[in-house]
């Protein structure tokens, strides 16, 4: 079986350098051609970013799950757009010339992404030049028609949510376009990756998204251990799937409460959050912190869990598994709130497929994809379980997917305790580290997180790129409110609970 | 529903029982709080949660206040829409420079007298992201902060005991039980 890009590893031998990928450098015709093929059943972009003066791409064949990452050289700072053949490239490439000036030939928009002229310099990956403060308007994209009006909302919206803007326009109640504009919470994360130590970095990494910290941790280390070539201790292993699964049980178990809370449907939440809070105390009795912040690093984990610890997790899941089925009846009971989850925000099949939508999102519109199953990392290749799939695509089926994979998670968590090998926890990286690049795709609970980075012979790391599953929901979530009411679009949006600080990073 | 609705009605409730409020936090606010407006607000506080950069960690524990273990609302505090109809506004997150005039802007929308608490390591020096080009530093940098709660995130029970002291503050005595709900001044 051969993957989409079989044209260039025709041609091309592999980079040596690199670790849980395929690395390959290529020219211009060979770059426009992968931008072609990515319009095929088979392939996924994973992401798009900008290292030095090159541009990278990094790309999933859905048949073989073999990931590769192509270079082009970009010695003019400009490369063939993507964006202009396969749509899911088009915010990668504004956020690519924000941050590092390459620009896109050809590319469909040309307006900022991340940059709101705010930061008193452009291109701060890239050769950065100092630029005076200037906040421009942006220049939303416009709807013309009779009855058509506009809604700001944002950036500091009603809820305790994170900052972003969304312009609404709608005729009447019904909504015409949504455009989304993000970006309010940039903190420049990979500029102070580069050349951190891997502490710091590890560090940084844990706090891309605090919803997902576990997952951008799991994803950190295990791309510095492929390129470190460190086999972290097989108990440290099952402790990080452990936590990886305890931090998916938290954020479902409080989104399928939030969603209903949009349907003003008090129940749900206040039954669901009681449920959440129980997570996240076992959490904080077996790691020490409800979070888990930090608890993964690089080798292995921070943390033992001791038998009091597995204890409380053990107690948890008896409890949640005890009461949770009576809050499954009580939402597929309630035929007011199906009334505003059924048919509210379809994404058809087609839409998740081209834009490799993870997570709820892809899977409740019939994309299959789940790095744990797909990729079989490790402990997951030694576990049995369904990945839930659905094709209705609405906000209901979001729900859907989140209930079968919150019963997917207490049981596999009982199972990873029960066969938590003993042993040691951490295989700390020492020196002398040899130039090598590595990357990881973790499934958190919210869809696939990328981390590529470049470790150099000092053991700083070089370069790093932290890719968000968000990148690839936000722009469909524009795409599912059409022609719903405005009153439905904190349903449709909290079914996707996109994250904003993932992904502007 | 009607079967979850009973049982809840016969289950012991799962509220627990109020932190004792925060010393270092009374002894910053006593600093903080002028007499006058202490005696306005009585036991009640209108919070207008403000993400200014955070990674979302403290959002997380914030909203952990609003389930049944924590249920803030019965001490008078609760979070609003609208920063018009606040009287706290709750920050986190080093402020982003593509979020300090959102920032700015919410609290001139804020009628006085106001505070502002500052939540989480970031938001009191911008933590791990200092010294960032796209980060101003911590609140202070942007508004006047009356009270910070430290922490990464700060887990509930910590924003609960600083919540509380700035009420006991606000209401002039400290000494008296926070749940005790104190009869606004005329």
């Amino acid at each position: 079986m051969t993957a989409f890009w079989s044209f260039i590893t025709k041609r091309r031998r592999p980079a040596r350098d690199a670790h849980g990928f395929a690395g390959y450098v290529v020219d211009a015709e060979e770059w426009r051609a992968l931008a072609t093929a990515l319009n095929g059943e088979n392939a996924t972009l994973l992401g798009l970013w900008g290292d030095g003066e090159s541009i990278r791409l990094a790309a999933l064949d859905a048949v073989t799950n073999a990931i590769a990452v192509f270079s082009l050289a970009c010695p003019e700072g400009r490369y063939p757009s993507v964006g202009r053949v396969h749509a899911p490239a088009q915010r990668p490439e504004r956020a690519v010339r924000d941050l590092t000036g390459l620009v896109a030939d050809g590319a469909p928009d040309s307006r900022a992404w991340l940059d709101h002229g705010r930061w008193g310099l452009r291109h701060p990956l890239g050769s950065a030049r100092s630029a005076a403060p200037k906040a421009k308007p942006y220049a939303f994209l416009a709807a013309e028609g009779e009855g058509l009006h506009e809604i700001p909302v944002g950036p500091v919206h009603a809820g305790i949510i994170e900052p972003g803007h969304f312009r609404f326009t709608a005729n009447g109640e019904t909504i015409v376009r949504l455009e989304e504009r993000l970006g309010f919470v940039h903190k420049g994360t990979n500029k102070l990756i580069e050349g951190a130590p891997l502490d710091v970095a590890a560090r940084l990494a844990a706090r891309i998204s605090g919803d997902s910290s576990i997952a951008y941790s799991f994803a950190f280390a295990r791309a510095a251990e492929a390129a470190l070539g460190i086999d972290p201790p097989d108990r440290a292993i099952w402790l990080c799937a452990l936590m990886a699964e305890l931090e998916r049980l938290a954020n479902h178990l409080g989104d399928i409460g939030a969603v209903c809370n949009d349907a003003a449907f008090a129940l749900m939440p206040a039954h669901c959050a009681v449920l959440r809070e129980q997570v996240l105390r076992a959490a904080a009795k077996a790691f020490g912190h409800r979070l888990m912040f930090d608890r993964i690093v690089p080798g292995g984990v921070a943390t033992d869990l001791s038998a009091e610890g597995a204890a409380a997790i053990s107690a948890m899941t008896d409890h949640v598994r005890k009461r949770f089925p009576a809050i499954v009846e009580l939402y597929d009971d309630t035929p007011s709130l199906q009334d505003r989850t059924v048919k509210t925000g379809f994404l058809s099949a087609e839409l998740a497929a081209a834009f490799g939508a993870g997570g709820f999102v892809g899977r409740a519109s019939g994309r299959l994809f789940d790095a744990r199953k797909a990729l079989a990392y490790a402990p997951y290749d030694d576990l049995a379980f369904d990945v839930p799939v659905r094709v209705d695509g609405d906000v209901n089926a979001r729900v859907w997917i989140r209930i079968g994979e919150v019963e997917q998670s207490l049981d596999l968590v009982d199972r990873i305790l029960a066969r938590l090998p003993e042993g040691p926890i951490l295989c700390a990286p020492t020196a002398p580290y040899a130039k090598a690049e590595g990357l990881a795709l973790v499934e958190g609970f919210r869809g696939d997180v990328l981390v590529w980075l470049r470790i150099g012979t000092d053991g700083l790391v070089e370069r790093c790129h932290l890719r968000d599953p968000s990148w690839f929901q936000w722009p469909l979530l524009e795409a599912v409110v059409e022609n719903n009411i405005v009153a439905d679009f904190p349903l449709c949006n909290k079914s996707f609970n996109c994250s904003y600080s993932g992904h502007d990073l | 529903m009607r079967k979850l609705l009973f049982e809840s009605l016969f289950r012991r409730p799962l509220t627990e029982s109020a932190p004792a409020e925060d010393q270092a936090a009374i002894e910053e606010l006593t600093k903080a709080l002028a007499n006058s407006a202490r005696r306005r607000l009585g036991r009640s506080l209108s919070i207008r949660e403000v993400d200014a950069g955070s990674c979302n960690g403290c959002e997380l524990e914030i909203h952990a206040l609003n389930n049944a273990y924590f249920d803030i609302e019965r001490f008078g505090l609760k979070f609003v829409a609208s920063p018009r109809h606040a009287d706290m506004l709750l920050v986190t997150g080093p402020v982003t420079k593509n979020m300090a005039e959102a920032l700015k802007r919410t609290y001139d929308a804020t009628p006085a007298p106001k505070w502002v608490v500052a939540v989480g390591d970031c938001a009191r020096d911008g933590g791990c992201f200092a010294g960032s080009y796209a980060v101003l530093g911590g609140v202070s940098a942007v508004i006047p902060v009356d009270l910070h709660i430290p922490g990464c995130p700060p887990d509930p029970t910590s924003l609960l005991r600083g919540l509380l002291a700035l009420l006991g503050e606000t209401a002039g005595d400290p000494s008296r039980p926070p749940h005790v709900l104190k009869q606004r001044p005329d």
